[in-house]
């Protein structure tokens, strides 16, 4: 009887234990976002968002940030997607399972988890000096796709997995090859999760301070980018830059440009979200 | 299932792409139109210099592109020595090491004091017991020797507290840490190795203003900014002690503590237009703007002798 009433007790601990854990979390996430709005909110305006940077707190803005953020997120998107895509697809349909295959399989786990300013002195070293790319946007958006391809190709291979197999055979069945299954079965099928994996992945790149302050991206950049051959800067180098300051005008700068930055994360997160509940109810064998 | 990935992709990539497109705005100004670009980087100290200068010198060459990035006085003399850099903004002088690079990749350089910074000793508010500093108590603290030994304040001077004192201070890859151990133990770049280190001096104010027995040193602007939250230390050299402030950096009295920050051109720079010109607006603004950005100006003359000195180098070349 006792130990019934034991085994009772250490669930329900478990119970409230596990709550607070959850609950932990999200407090934490709530104070934080609750303290930059404070502190920020007021900040935000049109000429926040168009302004360039400025010594006088109140006259910087934040538009060659967000403008050098967008280009990165964008040049980074078109070289990892279809990498990350291709190599994933090829891992999991064309692959064969032998042991190079499962050292290959170990090596993007591991990437996966590397720290990003090694991958900033990778970029340095390879787009910086050996290209010749100097400190770029090109360069920029070239680390930080090394830096996120092991997430696409992970998050294409599980898609991938879960598309069912009866679904290839079929597709065979009525004589298509193996590509034509690929392209117009397991793809389609598989999409809502790649796509979920990409924008993820994107969303950390939005993200990453460190390995672009390695390759070289700058403080102060007064102009918008026209090439991606252009110097840059994103913003969580300018929030980096503005909260190290001494003048409290320029912490309060420095969060409302984290509330900017947080919106473009959220925006992404949701986008994701929306897409991998859209697929799940459209697709379905 | 008549759906195409492909499509798909090239969307989105094509939609990121665009919103990455902006608009660039000019002004008309009177004086002679230059354009090209001057790449500048370095010390985080001038940063906030060199960017009000920027910023005013846009308004009047609006077509060349300045642009600044904040590597460190160390990394900036790095690219400074391989050619990728215009101008390094430096918070202490090229170290030998750093010149020999610059001399075997052929570059020569001038380089040209801007403003003065002042370091201060902080503590902590209810930090009743210390008056002041002299230099050799400084040494005692900070140098390598004391790491693990010089641990509590009645060892620094025995009618102070036997309480473990806590020592904040800027990263060892900043020029403000190789200048105050240059000043103070008399080696740049040598100190104790045990004591919180932070690139960002605003993480040192809050060190020191939550804890008792820490000590700290930044720069004067950080004090000033947040003077209600910390105590600020007189330090003795000798002749009696001094406490930090504009007057007393600029009057050099506050010794070994004051410093000058500097420019560094390199010679190939210097002959075009665009960036002799930056220069030359560099020294005749940099008065208000130094001030205005929280650090101190030389004087009109001190000014007038620097643009000699980049006026003598550029035409050398």
């Amino acid at each position: 009887m006792s130990n019934i009433q034991r085994n009772r007790n250490i669930d329900t601990a478990f119970k409230y234990v596990g709550i607070g854990c959850t609950f932990f979390g999200i407090v934490m996430l709530l104070i934080f976002i609750g303290n930059i709005l404070v502190d920020g909110l007021t900040r935000i305006d049109w000429d926040f968002l168009t302004n360039l940077p400025s010594r006088r707190a109140s006259k910087a803005g934040i538009l060659t940030a967000w403008t050098g953020t967008a280009w990165i997120l964008g040049l980074t998107a078109i070289i990892a997607i279809p990498m990350g895509v291709a190599a994933g697809i090829y891992l999991q349909e064309y692959g064969k399972k032998n042991r190079l295959a499962h050292i290959i399989e170990l090596n993007i786990a591991n990437l996966a988890g590397v720290p990003s300013i090694i991958y900033g002195l990778l970029g340095l070293e390879i787009f910086v000096r050996v290209m010749r790319l100097g400190g770029s946007l090109l360069a920029g958006a070239l680390t930080l796709a090394l830096l996120i391809l092991p997430i696409i190709i992970v998050a294409t291979r599980e898609a991938i997995k879960a598309v069912p197999n009866s679904l290839r055979e079929a597709s065979y069945g009525m004589g298509a090859t193996k590509w034509q299954t690929i392209w117009y079965q397991v793809l389609p099928a598989a999409s809502g999760g790649i796509l979920t994996g990409i924008i993820l992945a994107l969303s950390r790149a939005v993200g990453e301070t460190a390995p672009l302050i390695v390759i070289g991206a700058l403080a102060y950049v007064p102009f918008v980018a026209d090439s991606p051959m252009d110097e840059f800067t994103v913003l969580p180098i300018q929030i980096f830059n503005w909260v190290s300051r001494p003048q409290q005008e320029f912490l309060v700068n420095g969060a409302a440009a984290i509330i900017i930055l947080l919106i473009i994360t959220f925006a992404m997160n949701g986008i994701a979200v929306y897409l991998r509940n859209r697929w799940q109810k459209k697709v379905s064998w | 299932m008549n759906f195409r990935p492909g499509y798909y992709l090239i969307a989105i990539g094509m939609s990121l792409l665009l919103t990455a497109c902006g608009s660039k705005n000019s002004s008309e100004s009177e004086t002679e139109k230059l354009q090209g670009e001057i790449k500048i980087d370095g010390s985080s100290t001038v940063y906030p210099i060199t960017e009000a200068v920027a910023e005013e010198f846009r308004a009047e060459q609006p077509e060349v592109k300045v642009t600044v990035g904040v590597s460190g006085t160390g990394g900036g003399f790095k690219k400074f020595g391989r050619g990728e850099i215009d101008i390094n903004d430096a918070s202490r002088p090229i170290k030998e090491q750093e010149a020999t690079t610059c001399n075997e990749n052929n570059i020569k350089y001038v380089d040209l004091k801007v403003a003065y910074d002042g370091l201060v000793i902080v503590l902590n508010k209810e930090n009743t017991w210390v008056d002041h500093f002299t230099v050799a108590e400084l040494k005692k603290i900070w140098e390598p020797e004391a790491q693990e030994k010089i641990t509590k304040w009645n060892q620094i001077r025995a009618s102070w507290p036997a309480e473990d004192f806590h020592l904040y201070g800027p990263g060892v890859a900043s020029g403000t840490y190789d200048y105050f151990t240059e000043a103070i133990v008399g080696k740049s770049g040598s100190s104790r190795g045990d004591y919180t280190a932070s690139e960002d001096d605003n993480v040192l104010v809050q060190g020191v203003s939550g804890d008792k027995n820490g000590i700290a040193f930044f720069g004067l602007a950080y004090y000033e900014e947040n003077k209600e939250r910390l105590k600020l230390v007189p330090v003795d050299n000798g002749k009696g002690a001094v406490t930090p402030s504009v007057e007393t950096v600029k009057d050099g009295t506050y010794a070994p503590l004051a410093r000058p920050v500097f420019v560094y051109v390199a010679d190939a720079a210097a002959k075009r237009a665009e960036v002799s010109a930056f220069v030359n607006f560099y020294l005749n603004n940099a008065a208000t703007l130094v001030t205005d950005v929280g650090y101190i100006p030389l004087t009109a003359e001190e000014y007038q002798r620097e643009s000699a000195k980049f006026k003598g180098f550029s035409t050398a070349q």
